[in-house]
């Protein structure tokens, strides 16, 4: 039941799909454009997530600093904040009038809200704790006597996690950067509410199915199945790395 | 080279607070039963741990720990091996045993050309390319023994190396480790539960027990004058304190054994189980110590039934196989214990 729950819908996806009229459907600007953007987008804030979002999740899993436990709280929260809320709190804090975003329009002249970069800014708030939470999960399951071992061999705090810690957890990173990478892919609340809709600059492939769905249904049908495509294709890409070596490996 | 370490650290419940001192080129085993302490103390050693009070001091003025100092574990010379090897898994051998000159600043191919005479040493040459997990464990641990030496560390320090071993591999790696430690020129530590790794390894002994140690001396001294049960039940001897007054020994356990030397004041006396003799009727003769006792167990021990003796004087005999037949025993069975004042030891506490 649960599995036909969850496949069926797919399934008409792909029977609804209007195979004859594929091509120059495709081929419209709007939708190359929407899918660059998108692969973009979502490449972009994997890569911010993952540099922000490994050394945190090694604060989470290794140090003993005080409030860890509610910084892992607080690293949740995106999780479960609905991504609509995550966007107007971004808007509001680096918004042309918000308490960062103000005084970075003021003294810079840098606005964020409407532009590629709020695209990225809004993914990276909402997909980051995926990466987090499964990163932080691979260091704990690997052995922390490693890099005592490594200590002893006259490494440094740097050295072992370079040379010890993040090729141990280095399955479990990839994994993280998938969902990552995927729930990125497939922002739509956060990314509307921060970034709107323009095409080009911010239009992402979600908006764009949501806006085809209103004027031309099939064209919706056609980009969504071009997202399925695109990730399921780097799902199966990566599976065998991922799978094959497992995260404690 | 040499090593003076005096660790005070709390960890849970228990206190742990022991003092040595290692020279050039002796070999130091921490003797003891798992839960003292022992591992605390090589952590602290390496300095993955800082105590609480005391101080670690190498050279004699090299302070490693302190009240005011603490060096941390990458920028004191040292090597440790550990008991289940902890090889990096993602690292060939040759990379393993090059990790630590590597992460002290050599160039790879300097690292690599140094690790490779120290796999020969420990007889890997040739398996530099494998992975950790493509090795036997054996030949994980003396990889490992190879890491942990290849610097020429001023301190060794190696936690239970040989207890993941199986028995056999554990034979000849402990010859190796013998080899090894007789030619390594630093302070070396040896942290084990096994009183024949302690024996066969070290120079010097102090065992450990609840944090504190309660015997040192040479490997010989501790196994024939143990002084707490713990080392005697290790060494396979049954350790009676008392108090002695001529050629007599009164336990503090109540009872009486008569012993070949003139004592005076606190002695121990220990007994070897195997120079215990049980009869079913009180024995005739010359033996002076014959105690009636009842039997408390009874588990095959090799060649050997060791039974467990309640009564009087507490004592444990190993007799054989045969004679146990022959005595016709069972647990809860009252026998007779008896011993030659010649076969006792008795030395003063």
């Amino acid at each position: 039941m649960a599995v036909a729950f969850l496949v069926l819908p797919l399934v008409g996806l792909v029977v609804r799909a209007p195979w004859s009229t594929i091509g120059p459907q495709l081929a419209q600007q709007e939708v190359g454009q929407a899918l660059r953007l998108s692969l973009f987008s979502a490449t972009l804030a994997t890569l911010l997530s993952l540099v922000l979002g490994v050394p945190l999740a090694w604060v989470l899993a290794r140090s003993r600093i005080r409030g860890r436990s509610v910084l892992r709280a607080l690293v949740t929260v995106p999780l479960v904040l609905p991504p609509v809320v995550g966007g107007v709190a971004l808007f509001l804090v680096i918004g042309r009038t918000g308490i960062l975003g103000r005084p970075l329009y003021e003294h810079l002249g840098v606005t964020i809200p409407f532009t590629t970069t709020a695209v990225v800014i809004a993914e990276t708030f909402v997909a980051m704790p995926f990466l987090v939470i499964s990163v932080e999960g691979a260091l704990r399951a690997a052995d922390a006597r490693f890099e005592d071992a490594a200590a002893t061999l006259g490494a440094d705090r740097w050295t072992t996690f370079r040379r010890v810690t993040l090729p141990l957890v280095a399955p479990g990173i990839a994994a993280g950067a998938v969902l990552c990478w995927a729930r990125a892919l497939g922002e739509f609340g956060a990314t509307i509410t921060f970034a709107g809709n323009f095409p080009g600059t911010t239009q992402t492939m979600p908006l764009a199915v949501y806006l085809a769905l209103q004027r031309d249904p099939e064209a919706a049908i056609v980009l969504s199945l071009v997202l399925l495509a695109v990730s399921l294709g780097t799902l199966l890409l990566l599976r065998d790395r991922w799978l094959g070596r497992g995260v404690a490996a | 080279m040499s090593l003076a370490a005096h660790v005070v650290v709390q960890r849970g419940s228990l206190g742990v607070d022991v003092e040595f001192s290692v020279g050039d080129g002796e070999v130091l085993a921490v003797l003891g039963p798992n839960g003292a302490g022992k591992s605390t103390v090589l952590r602290v050693l390496a300095g993955l741990l800082r105590p609480e009070d005391g101080q670690v001091v190498v050279d004699g003025d090299q302070i490693w720990d302190s009240a005011e100092r603490h060096v941390p574990p990458h920028q004191r010379s040292l090597g440790m091996v550990f008991q289940d090897h902890l090889l990096f898994p993602h690292l060939s051998i040759t990379e393993n045993v090059a990790f630590g000159l590597r992460s002290r600043g050599a160039k790879r191919a300097t690292a690599r050309a140094a690790a490779a005479p120290w796999l020969a040493r420990v007889g890997l040459a040739g398996l530099g390319d494998r992975r950790p997990g493509e090795l036997s464990g054996g030949q994980a641990q003396r990889a490992a023994l190879a890491r942990a030496l290849v610097g020429d560390p001023r301190v060794l320090l190696l936690d239970e190396p040989l207890s993941a071993l199986d028995a056999r591999t554990r034979l000849t790696v402990r010859a190796e480790l013998h080899r090894h430690l007789a030619d390594y020129a630093g302070s070396a530590v040896l942290v084990t539960h096994d009183p024949i790794d302690a024996m066969a390894l070290a120079d010097r002994v102090v065992v450990v027990e609840d944090g504190r140690v309660v015997q040192a001396g040479s490997p010989a001294e501790v196994a024939r004058r143990p002084r707490t049960d713990y080392v005697a039940r290790l060494v396979g001897l049954v350790l009676l304190p008392g108090t002695g007054e001529g050629h007599q020994v009164a336990l503090d356990g109540g009872g009486m054994v008569a012993v070949a030397e003139d004592v005076a004041g606190p002695v121990f006396v220990a007994v070897r189980p195997e120079s215990v003799a049980l009869y079913l009727q009180r024995p005739d003769g010359s033996p002076r110590n014959v105690w009636p006792l009842r039997l408390a167990a009874a588990t095959p021990h090799g060649s050997v039934v060791r039974c467990d003796l309640a009564g009087e004087v507490p004592l444990t005999a190993d007799v054989t196989a045969t004679s146990f037949a022959e005595l016709g025993l069972a647990p809860g069975a009252e026998v007779w214990a008896s011993v030659k004042a010649s076969e006792v030891a008795v030395y003063t506490r």
